[in-house]
């Protein structure tokens, strides 16, 4: 066994018993922390390949928006909601991607095309008041401690499922890391045509990647949605969530396993410890530095923290990708 | 025709001058640089915060208070060329779309930290103009008149002096500029400035119709964006056609429906658009 698996099942051996010392405080940041950073991988699943995404933040808000509207109105359960908004979900990344990687909308013109998702489904949200509440947000009707409503007040069953959710998260990454698959997408980041000619299904790869991204981030969304009890198009969807999700991921480090999750830690302890510092008379305080760290990232440090600490390691044969193609 | 809705397409037309000029300069700025400007709409906020404080705050008269934006603005898009922009040229076009992306962040909440999250209105009130029954708020007029007229100024500019030939040139082929005796880092500078100042203008326009708020760059960015991948990025005449395109669907939409669901048909249009013609309508 080495060092590698001892530390990862230490790890997560102190991960499963953290409920039963923490304060509920610290226990409901772990618990954001796990969430955001299982979205965050599923985001770095296809930004990794250069395929950027603005649009998860379309993907998040559809998965958590479709199981509580559902409940809420309907008495459906969650168990069913949620994978309906998954599916939704894949089923809008598909109407979307498809044509994208059939025209070749790649690079900024992806990037655009995906924000532009973001958006119409943030105002198509918010548009819809009458039913989702508009941008006062929308409080899914509350059912006490029920498994069939998937609503528990105590904070350690939404730490187990995210908990659960983030160990999803890293084995599908790892699947994806380990697998054919990855060579196949490396090289069509690299080079489509070339790809192509080598006979790899660029359209099939690309589109599967992207259909588990967009699935898992749902499903993150649904959680979430699930665990606060309070949905607002700003927060689960639109622009500014897909913007946070990015830049979370690249600070962190988008080639390595544990780069989304190293951004989530980082990006909620600095917001929360600002907030705590400061108090909200500062209330940009928090972002405004974290907008400073981001320039910082991107322009020394583009592979991430965990890529960089990585890189430093040169001893390591099997290290993440080198730099991206400049 | 319903009075009502000409009413809705005329604002339409006046509200495509303001966002024509707004692409103008992200444009220029991608023509020339061949970097977005993911954080351009909220250059113009500072811009309109500038005014906001200077002819609010201070007293000074809004002319001048509008001229000092537009410095000021040149100089926040020189310094944001030299300190973001210049250490990723080379880098991947998506980490560079990320560095401004972090510019956003950044502008936006540090507008929040300075001035909090209040709506701050200059409170200039121009009077409304009634055309054979139609309204028009003459702000609005303005706004398109200046709009066009910054238009066609920079239009001259490129077509008529020596450095707006050599950023068109640049624009066209990055590699041979420089055997051609042109200073490269000089016109990516000038380039940014103009941008600048062009962000700077619109917000001049803008502070006369809008509240100024942290996150008013959130209204106009995604638009601004669309607009110029619809006509094609970096395609100046292209984006010039498109504004007018994408704020009729948004006026004409806003008159059937409501705001939101305008703009959710002007992004669904531009999506189906962009599978159309992946580089732009107006793509050769």
């Amino acid at each position: 066994m080495s060092i590698g698996r001892i530390a990862a099942f230490a790890g997560l051996a102190i991960l499963i018993a953290l409920p039963a010392i923490t304060p509920p405080y610290f226990l409901h940041l772990l618990i954001q922390i796990l969430l955001w950073a299982f979205i965050y991988t599923a985001w770095a699943l296809m930004g990794r390949f250069g395929f950027v995404s603005f649009g998860h933040g379309a993907f998040m808000g559809v998965g958590a928006y479709v199981p509580a509207l559902l409940w809420s109105y309907y008495g459906l359960t969650p168990w069913i909601g949620i994978p309906l908004g998954v599916g939704l979900s894949a089923l809008l990344a598909l109407i979307i991607a498809y044509p994208c990687f059939r025209l070749k909308v790649v690079g900024h013109y992806f990037a655009l095309v995906t924000l532009a998702l973001s958006q119409v489904v943030l105002l198509s949200l918010t548009a819809a008041r009458d039913i989702t509440g508009g941008s006062l947000g929308f409080t899914p009707k509350a059912a006490g401690h029920s498994w069939y409503a998937l609503q528990f007040p105590e904070k350690s069953y939404f730490y187990a499922i995210s908990l659960l959710l983030w160990l999803i998260g890293l084995y599908v990454w790892r699947r994806v890391d380990r697998g054919i698959s990855r060579e196949a997408l490396e090289a069509i980041s690299e080079d489509e045509d070339a790809a192509a000619a080598v006979g790899i299904n660029v359209l099939r790869e690309k589109l599967h990647v992207t259909i588990i991204s967009a699935s898992l981030t749902a499903l993150g969304g649904a959680i979430y949605g699930q665990y606060f009890m309070y949905l607002n198009p700003d927060t689960v969807s639109g622009i500014a969530v897909s913007l946070q999700i990015v830049f979370a991921v690249i600070a962190g480090g988008i080639y390595s396993l544990l780069g989304p999750t190293v951004g989530s830690l980082l990006t909620l302890s600095l917001t929360e410890g600002l907030r705590v510092w400061f108090g909200t008379n500062f209330i940009g305080a928090a972002n405004t530095i974290y907008g400073i760290l981001l320039i910082l990232c991107i322009i020394f440090m583009p592979r991430g923290i965990v890529g960089t600490l990585q890189g430093m390691k040169v001893w390591r044969r099997t290290g993440p990708k080198a730099v991206p193609a400049e | 025709m319903d009075i009502y809705l000409l009413e809705a397409i005329i604002n339409g037309i006046l509200l495509g001058g303001v966002l024509a000029l707004l692409a103008l300069g992200l444009n220029l700025i991608f023509g020339v640089i061949d970097v977005v400007w993911i954080a351009y709409a909220d250059i113009v906020m500072c811009g309109m915060y500038v005014i906001y404080f200077l002819y609010s705050e201070y007293g000074v008269p809004l002319p001048i208070a509008c001229l000092i934006a537009i410095a000021s603005m040149a100089a926040l898009g020189l310094v944001i060329h030299l300190l973001i922009i210049a250490p990723v040229l080379n880098s991947p076009p998506i980490n560079q779309l990320l560095a401004t992306g972090g510019l956003l962040f950044f502008l936006q909440s540090f507008a929040t930290l300075l001035f909090g999250t209040d709506f701050r209105n200059i409170g200039v009130r121009l009077p409304i103009l009634e055309v054979a029954g139609i309204y028009i708020s003459f702000s609005r007029l303005l706004a398109f008149a200046v709009g066009l007229i910054g238009a066609v100024m920079l239009f001259l500019f490129l077509k008529r002096t020596y450095i707006g030939t050599a950023i068109r040139a640049i624009a066209q082929d990055r590699d041979i500029i420089g055997l051609m005796g042109v200073d490269q880092r000089r016109i990516y500078l000038v380039t940014s400035a103009i941008g600048g100042a062009l962000a700077g203008l619109a917000a001049c326009l803008l502070a006369l119709q809008y509240d100024v708020h942290p996150f008013i760059g959130n209204t106009f960015g995604p638009v601004i964006f669309m607009i110029c991948v619809l006509g094609g990025l970096g395609n100046m005449i292209g984006g010039f056609i498109a504004s007018f395109i994408i704020s009729q669907i948004i006026a004409i939409g806003g008159y059937y429906s409501n705001t939101e669901l305008s703009y959710v048909l002007a992004f669904t249009f531009f999506i189906v658009l962009m599978f159309v013609r992946p580089r732009g309508i107006f793509a050769r």
